[in-house]
């Protein structure tokens, strides 16, 4: 059953984070290799010809893209530990649910926040409802997953690693307004499945004043 | 709870499963004209499963929908039990594990993960695209129509070879998610004047789109034509209007 896997990754993407969060928390040994996305490999382009996007896993020579995609196939080929998903058909349906919310929602709000236009207010009071609703859903648990990490919790985190990012070019504080998300976060990177896989929010920050200059954004 | 002796009467079906349909109580918050509230539809009879549908008009949206599904406020929403499940995706893979029978996603976890890739990726490209095609003008139409028409060619690809449908032999998740394309696709075409299902260009997917069509679980479950065309005529303009401000 474990063949060899692989992982297409492009270090400051929270998408590629997700997957190797859920790798590490199943134990799985798998290859990693970097993509420059200015200058995509001939692998990337063969294994993702249809979105030519990280990440890709690849699994005994089989492709698979979308994060969330990947990290639920990862829960239902290594279910034999740590499962991501819950079993109950209800509590699942709102994991995924919550999944999905964050990847129609998170990923072009914060864009919009580092770039920096005149749809940056309206961006960063999206950010806060967005948080302020996960921060809800959340409570009093210590995980969105319950006593351990699950899928929403892999699906939001990877994000955190953005947070300094978006607070210095909107110059708003995120803790300010949602502390105990915050907390949350900081309970997730004492697992070593998730500090491994969150780069330093220094380092996420150099990246984007790079991107914005070659993107040609200043 | 209500307890019935299932094994006399359906053999292998599990007890815990005949207690499940014996008390469950379903209801689906839909729309007459909305592709994904069908979907759950297709999918509940699809199972076998009995259901309360509830009409709901999102140009006046009930107390209900907004405490059933306060975070996006739109149909279909699933109640199974009293329990609210949102977002067409999401509720069909819960209908797909809380009812065993006639198994909607593949078995194999990759061949699930395909499925999955493919629905997301019409759902996005051909779905979000024709709409927008649809409810534009000029360029921006034109630009809407060529990309819903590439993406249209990459469905073409999975198609060919496959049996009668996405699922195999019997209907099943991509086929359900791509279902609008049989009988909504047309009338947005005859509307916004445009073509994007070439026949002779996707001989693949007419052959398929025949098929859904005639199935036994689709073709009497349809929202009449004439009112579709009035319904999206109607859309499309107040969208471009506003669009064009």
């Amino acid at each position: 059953m474990e063949g060899g896997v692989v992982l297409l990754d492009f270090w400051p993407s929270s998408f590629t984070m997700r997957v190797k969060i859920a790798l590490a928390e199943k134990g799985i040994k798998y290859e990693c290799k970097h993509e420059d996305l200015f200058n995509k490999s001939p692998l990337l382009l063969e294994m993702n010809p249809v979105h030519k996007k990280i990440p890709v896993l690849i699994h005994n020579g089989k492709p698979i893209s979308e994060s969330l995609i990947i990290v639920q196939y990862i829960d239902e080929v290594w279910n034999h530990k740590s499962p991501l998903l819950p079993s109950d058909p209800y509590q699942r349906s709102q994991a995924l649910f919550w999944g999905d919310y964050l990847d129609k929602k998170m990923y072009s709000c914060g864009k919009r926040i580092w770039v920096g236009k005149e749809d940056q207010e309206e961006a960063k009071e999206e950010l806060m409802k967005i948080l302020k609703t996960m921060e809800g859903e959340l409570g009093d648990k210590l995980y969105f997953g319950g006593d351990s990490i699950g899928y929403v919790d892999v699906a939001l985190v990877p994000f955190t690693s953005w947070f300094y990012t978006f607070e210095t070019c909107g110059n708003f504080s995120i803790e300010a307004d949602c502390p105990k998300l915050i907390a949350w976060a900081k309970r997730c990177k004492e697992s070593e499945s998730v500090c491994k896989a969150l780069p330093d929010p220094l380092e996420i920050y150099g990246f984007m004043l790079q991107l914005k200059k070659r993107l040609g954004l200043n | 709870m209500a307890y019935i002796n299932a094994e006399d009467q359906l053999g292998d079906c599990k007890q815990e499963q005949v207690i499940l349909m014996a008390t469950e109580e379903v209801k689906l918050l839909g729309f007459w004209v909305s592709p994904f509230a069908l979907r759950v539809e297709w999918a509940l009879k699809i199972k076998g499963v009995k259901y309360e549908y509830i009409e709901e008009d999102i140009f006046n949206k009930s107390t209900l929908l907004m405490e059933l599904n306060p975070v996006h406020k739109k149909v279909p929403v699933l109640v199974h039990d009293g329990k609210a499940i949102a977002e067409s995706f999401v509720i069909l893979e819960y209908i797909d594990e809380a009812w065993k029978q006639n198994p909607l996603l593949p078995q194999d976890p990759y061949e699930r993960a395909l499925a999955r890739f493919w629905a997301k990726f019409a759902e996005e490209k051909i779905f979000e695209g024709a709409w927008n095609a649809l409810c534009s003008r000029g360029e921006e139409k034109q630009k809407a129509l060529r990309q819903t028409i590439e993406a249209m060619a990459k469905i073409e690809g999975e198609l060919e070879g496959k049996q009668q449908f996405f699922g195999g032999e019997s209907i099943g998740y991509l086929d359900i998610i791509l279902g609008w394309i049989s009988y909504c696709l047309p009338v947005w075409e005859e509307v916004g004047s445009m073509e994007i299902l070439n026949p002779i260009k996707f001989p693949a997917i007419t052959a398929w789109i025949n098929r859904f069509l005639n199935h036994p679980v689709i073709k009497d479950k349809l929202p009449p034509t004439d009112k579709m065309l009035v319904y999206f005529h109607q859309r499309s303009e107040a969208l471009a209007s506003t669009a064009n401000g």
